[in-house]
């Protein structure tokens, strides 16, 4: 079930290094919003603090609060292991587990779940490859480590496996970077279709695959190393690209950055 | 620069079969030509290389001619021994060089109480070290596990002289109660049957818990230093897939270690195989035939060849221990061999 993201104030630290101060912003269900910015501004930061991977770093912490059709996610009650069950994350680099079948890297979110019943797995394994657009190219060869797959292969094993699990929010942090432009048309085309189940927030450098996937669009900035960044604005894909509010927005996308 | 690289290109490769004198001409001939300036510490550097490969192809081919001429040395000692034999050299259980002219030996009590020994120590100690291993590598912060790492490793440096003395004196009594219950209760297994000895102290026993402290240390080094290199993107796969810390470490840290865990345990197998004088001081000498239990008795290779050792005077008694060396030799090659199968090739990346 898609659900809701809002951020309120929402101040990201490392140890004593305050990364991104006062972020606010909506994802509404069903749609695919996307951070742009110049590296170092804090996209991924921002990206992990909404599954809870951010805890995962010694010292690192959050304020603000984080809410999920209306719950925090940061809530003394909720549980990090919990909160990631139900929000998927695909990352920059493939990393399905190397020496793992296919079949047993798309079904091991749900394995972790607990879900047993071999038929369902195997189902699930089916329709969660057909929705990565890699069922085609791996069918025949479920057995085969995950591993020993290329790289864009390997990008669609990970996003299958995130979707296994059916989750609330899909997160993906640069998932065309280490790819060619046809994987990359490929999870694009992914992206498109995946909209219709899930909410998708996703980190990229490439404007024009903001400008293609998205339907809004935030842009995060640095004002100077050292500070913490910033959202500077966020707003429907179209106005950001054809006629944003910010001077620093303007500046950025028509490449006239730093 | 094309032209440069291009023209170095065969230049260099020839360079790799010809000798140095070689090469100083084709340093004589680039040296003079200051447009050449740049391509000039390429064959300099081209000599550093072939002086490195050379080096390290040398000691390479040193250790493997050292443990061939060990091999050798062992053999020719040997042979004259085992030929005037009288006795089964791998079927007796006997050991007998008092005379000369009547040999009786055979190694197979000592292999008996070498592998008995020797794999008890390693089932007490590899699941240990795993759990170290993980402990200081995923539940602790640095900052405790340093430390605690630290004092493992101080466990290596403990002479074996040491070990003995306590296996003997402190642990072989605290042991005594487990030993009488597990022969009490399970004796009807072979390995926990009444052994040659006639007390349940100075076993086999007692000999494996003392080795499985002595090759923990470096089962558990290898051991932490493997998980704690387990890629952080393998990690995260999992903690993003929502998995617990028990849960990452079964899905990405194991997978990724398991083979440096299987090479550590054997690096300590090979230990303990060879571990003298605290077996030597623990394991107590046995009259009778092994029954191939752990409450039995007896030497190991390692152990009865120190035993002997300042006998070592005429050469027929002596050749007799160097062929009971000559199988321990061969043991711990079989043990590498063995572990290389089970490791499976290399670690995934
Ligand atoms: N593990 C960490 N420990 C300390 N500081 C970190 C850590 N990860 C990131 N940072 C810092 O946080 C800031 C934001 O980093 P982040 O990775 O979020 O940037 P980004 O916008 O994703 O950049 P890029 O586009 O290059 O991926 C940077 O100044 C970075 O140095
Ligand atoms: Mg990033």
């Amino acid at each position: 079930m898609a659900k809701r993201l809002d951020l309120k104030d929402v101040d990201i630290y490392y140890g004593d290094f305050h990364a991104v101060a006062g972020v606010n912003l909506s994802v509404a269900p069903r749609s695919v919003t996307s951070f742009i910015g110049p590296s170092g501004c804090g996209k991924s930061t921002v990206l992990r603090t909404l599954n809870r991977m951010h805890e995962e770093i010694p010292g690192a912490r959050v304020d603000g609060e984080v809410l999920l059709d209306g719950e925090d996610i940061y809530d003394r009650g909720a549980d990090a292991v919990a909160v990631r069950r139900t929000i998927g994350m695909v990352f920059q680099r493939p990393n399905p587990f190397p020496t793992m079948s296919i079949r047993d890297n798309v079904v091991a979110g749900l394995k972790l779940a607990g879900v047993r019943d071999k038929k369902k797995l195997d189902e699930v394994c089916e329709a969660s490859l057909r929705g990565a657009n890699l069922w085609k190219e791996v069918s025949g060869r479920l057995d085969k480590p995950g591993g020993g797959l290329s790289g864009g292969q390997q990008q669609r094993l990970c996003i299958a496996r995130a979707i296994a699990v059916a989750p609330d929010v899909l997160l993906m942090d640069e998932p065309c970077s280490a790819l060619d432009p046809i994987s990359t048309l490929a999870i694009e085309d992914l992206i498109a279709d995946l909209k219709k189940d899930y909410t998708i927030v996703i980190v990229t450098h490439n404007m024009q695959q903001a400008a293609r996937v998205s339907d809004q669009t935030a842009f995060f900035n640095l004002e100077a190393t050292g500070k913490p960044g910033k959202l500077v604005e966020i707003d429907d894909t179209e106005k950001i690209f054809s006629n944003p509010k910010e001077q620093a927005t303007e500046d950025y996308i028509s490449g006239r950055f730093g | 620069m094309t032209e440069r690289t291009t023209e170095q290109a065969p230049s260099r490769s020839s360079q790799d079969e010809t000798s140095a004198a070689g090469s100083a001409t084709i340093d004589t001939v680039t040296a003079p030509d200051p447009a050449r300036e740049r391509s000039q510490g390429s064959p300099i550097r081209g000599r550093g290389e072939r002086i490195f490969r050379g080096l390290t192809s040398g000691s390479g081919l040193l250790v493997v001619a050292a443990v061939a001429a060990i091999g050798l040395f062992l053999l020719v000692q040997a042979v004259p021994s085992l030929l005037a034999n009288n006795a089964n050299f791998f079927t007796s259980p006997v050991f007998d060089t008092r005379d000369a002219a009547n040999l009786n030996f055979g190694i197979r009590d000592l292999l008996v109480v070498t592998l008995l020994s020797s794999l008890f120590a390693l089932l007490i100690a590899m699941p240990v070290a795993m759990g170290i291993a993980l402990f200081l590598t995923q539940y602790t912060p640095r900052r405790i596990s340093r430390p605690f790492a630290y004092i493992i490793d101080l466990l290596a440096a403990v002479p074996s002289i040491i070990y003995g003395l306590w296996g003997i004196a402190v642990l072989a009594p605290a042991l005594l109660p487990i030993a009488e219950w597990l022969q009490g209760n399970l004796g009807w297994f072979f390995l926990f049957a009444p052994g040659n000895l006639p007390v349940l102290t100075g076993t086999i026993f007692t000999g494996g818990v003392v080795l499985a402290v002595m090759i923990l240390p470096i089962i558990t080094a290898v051991t932490r230093e493997v998980f704690s290199q387990t890629p952080r993107f393998h990690i995260e796969a999992a903690q993003a897939l929502g998995a617990t810390r028990w849960e990452v470490i079964r899905m990405a840290v194991l997978p990724y270690g398991r083979s440096g865990y299987i090479a550590g345990s054997m690096l300590g197998l090979g230990r303990a195989l060879g571990e003298t004088i605290a077996v030597l001081i623990v394991i107590r000498a046995a009259t009778t035939p092994s029954n191939f239990s752990l409450f039995d008795g007896g030497y190991t290779f390692a152990s009865l060849i120190a035993s002997a050792a300042s006998e070592f005077s005429q050469p027929l008694p002596t050749g007799a221990y160097i062929a009971a060396g000559l199988v321990l030799f061969v043991l711990t090659f079989v043990v590498n061999a063995i572990a290389r199968v089970v490791a499976g090739g290399k670690v995934n990346g």
